[in-house]
């Protein structure tokens, strides 16, 4: 208390701003994988967020002069079978993968964790029928899943961002509900309970911030998986359709067809799928270590 | 496990029927003539019982799987059981290659790291398990047929052999989508063998054995493998579901007939009874995989005993 007002706010902020690159710098001094994630994560999202600065071509135009045309001046990473400019498809094929990854994750994180609390917090009876539905999800392989959900919706982003969430709604909801378990018996749920508050207003303001990390980690970890999996779901041609950029879709039918004589539509689209769930890997690991070190399991 | 499987069975079933749209309208767009009459269009549906009430379509369906009968393919006109037995044994070899390229590539290599951990092997090996992670296996079945045909000019014959007509042809066919799936579901086991070594190598009876003197390789296989093995194995049969999601893709880039392309053209036709069948195949091989791991369990460490 000897401190001026003055001083302490000064202080204050000081540490605040300190405390922020500090917070960076020591995480990328301790973590150079999750740094050179999070620099390839910044790259993507400036790709995405830019596209349409960074983009030579319009990534839908046609240029039947230049078809099939190898990497150059022009084109840098050269051209389709429809003559489009496989660079500016790459570029807006980020904002697909973006998109379909943090509407996947978000979708899947948000119902996944609702699902995971409530069943904790309700228990008995509840919770056990809602683990045995989860049962069912998981005899399920992931892709198996997310394509019976397109069966089902039709292909389309919209559609791909629902299948994709649905296997990660019960993978989030099992590992949030463990947490959620052991938040549910801590006194102040019993307090809030006491105090007359009802079962929304516990379950969201006082359990669910407690169990963030758990869901935070899933999400980040999911993240990369969904790219990779709307990439598949792509390629199988049950994914976003034509002629939206999307990766996945890049390495359909022409690029394998013309694999030999035009190897640049074939290398190029992958390189940026594996790239991109390869820098959200490096950091969901950093994060989940730097988080929580008892999910240090993998 | 039952109950499980009839929750999947009502799940995909009720599923596949609340959207609009079935086989029978696939059918006609397909063949280009999307303005057939009404009544034709029942009829047809007619014949495939698609007119009944759901719940009799379900009972008729489950009691047909009692008897081990899956119907006819709503699209072929075949038995399911067909369609399934003539690409059974290709996915089947594809999944048994590719899972013992990725057990033969996991356990060295996560021993490997673990024993040489913060050097530039143990660097080298958690950087090709990541990017193992991170490449999706169809780009890399295509990397591998490009780089034969730049290579070798040669790339893997298109046509299938079945192993008993020809196994060196067979095998020199399916090696590379073996290879393209089992590295990426390598990368899973790598990663869980390296960190259960680690804490292994950390125990007593590991710095008493060598203390006494044994040789570090037998160390590692008599001591430590044995208990590392566990984790590895709940991850690698927890994550089957890579092997399966890779053979949904790789399939399609080797141009194999398996039941992974089967699975694709019965959804892109709307294939009710097929993909349904399809479905309940891979829940329960699912369910007997994770099963026969935790017998595995009491097998390997005969501490854990099931009441």
């Amino acid at each position: 208390m000897a401190a001026t007002p003055q001083t302490l706010e000064e202080l204050a902020r000081t540490g605040e701003r300190t405390g922020w690159v500090a917070a960076i710098v020591d995480f990328a001094r301790q973590r150079p994988l999750g740094a050179i994630g999070a620099a390839i994560i910044l790259v993507m999202v400036t790709m995405a967020a830019m596209a349409g600065l960074l983009a030579p071509y319009n990534p839908l135009e046609t240029d039947y002069a230049a078809m099939l045309a190898a990497p150059g001046a022009g084109h840098w990473l050269g051209t389709d079978a429809h003559g489009r400019d496989v660079l500016s498809r790459i570029i807006y094929g980020s904002r697909t993968a973006l998109m379909v990854g943090l509407g996947a994750s978000l979708l899947g994180a948000i119902f996944g964790s609702l699902i995971g609390v409530a069943s904790a917090y309700f228990g008995g009876r509840i919770d056990l029928v809602v683990q045995r539905i989860m049962d069912v999800f998981f005899a399920f392989p992931v892709i198996i899943l997310a394509l019976a959900v397109v069966a089902v919706l039709g292909t389309g982003a919209g559609n791909v961002i629902l299948a994709i969430a649905a296997p990660m709604i019960p993978r989030c909801a099992r590992v949030v509900r463990s947490s959620a378990l052991s938040v549910r018996e801590m006194p102040y749920v019993d307090a809030a309970r006491a105090a007359g508050y009802g079962h929304p207003r516990i379950i969201l303001r006082h359990m669910l911030p407690n169990v963030m990390a758990p869901i935070l980690i899933m999400a980040t970890a999911f993240l990369g998986e969904a790219i990779l999996l709307e990439a598949s779901l792509s390629f199988l041609g049950l994914g976003v359709q034509e002629p939206t950029a999307a990766w996945g879709l890049m390495l359909r039918g022409a690029a394998v067809e013309f694999a030999e004589s035009a190897p640049w539509m074939a290398i190029f689209p992958g390189l940026a799928i594996s790239l991109a769930v390869f820098g959200f890997n490096l950091f969901g690991d950093s994060l989940r270590d730097a988080l929580d070190p008892r999910l240090r399991t993998q | 496990m039952i109950p499980t499987l009839l929750g999947v069975a009502v799940l995909i079933f009720v599923l596949l029927r609340v959207v609009p749209g079935d086989v029978v309208e696939a059918r006609y767009l397909a063949q280009g003539s999307q303005f057939q009459s009404q009544d034709l269009m029942n009829q047809e549906r007619a014949k495939l019982g698609l007119d009944q009430p759901l719940w009799k379509q379900f009972t008729t369906w489950m009691a047909g799987i009692a008897r081990l009968d899956f119907g006819v393919s709503m699209w072929t006109g075949s038995p399911i059981t067909e369609e399934i037995k003539l690409r059974f044994a290709l996915s089947l070899q594809l999944a048994i290659m590719a899972s013992l390229i990725a057990q033969v590539l996991a356990i060295p290599l996560g021993i490997l790291a673990a024993v040489k951990q913060d050097t530039w092997v143990d660097y080298a090996v958690r950087v090709f398990s990541i990017a193992g992670l991170a490449t999706p296996s169809f780009w890399l079945g295509i990397l591998m047929i490009l780089g034969m045909l730049i290579v070798f000019k040669w790339i893997p014959p298109m046509v299938f052999t079945p192993f008993w007509v020809d196994p060196w042809q067979n095998l020199v066919q399916l090696i590379w989508p073996a290879l393209a799936i089992g590295y990426r579901y390598s990368a899973v086991g790598t990663r869980m063998m390296r960190s259960a070594m680690l804490e292994v190598l950390r125990e007593d009876y590991i710095r008493t054995a060598r203390a006494k003197g044994l040789w570090l390789k037998l160390i590692l296989s008599r001591h430590a493998l044995k208990n590392a093995i566990l984790p590895v194995l709940t991850v690698m049969s927890l994550e089957f579901a890579f092997l399966l999601g890779g053979l949904v893709v790789t399939e399609q880039v080797f141009n194999l007939n398996g039941l992974g392309m089967l699975f694709v053209q019965a959804i892109a036709h709307r294939d009710y009874t097929l993909t349904q069948a399809l479905v309940m195949l891979v829940a329960t091989f699912f369910l007997f995989v994770n099963f026969f791991v935790d017998i595995a369990y009491a097998w390997i460490d005969p501490r854990i005993r099931y009441r």
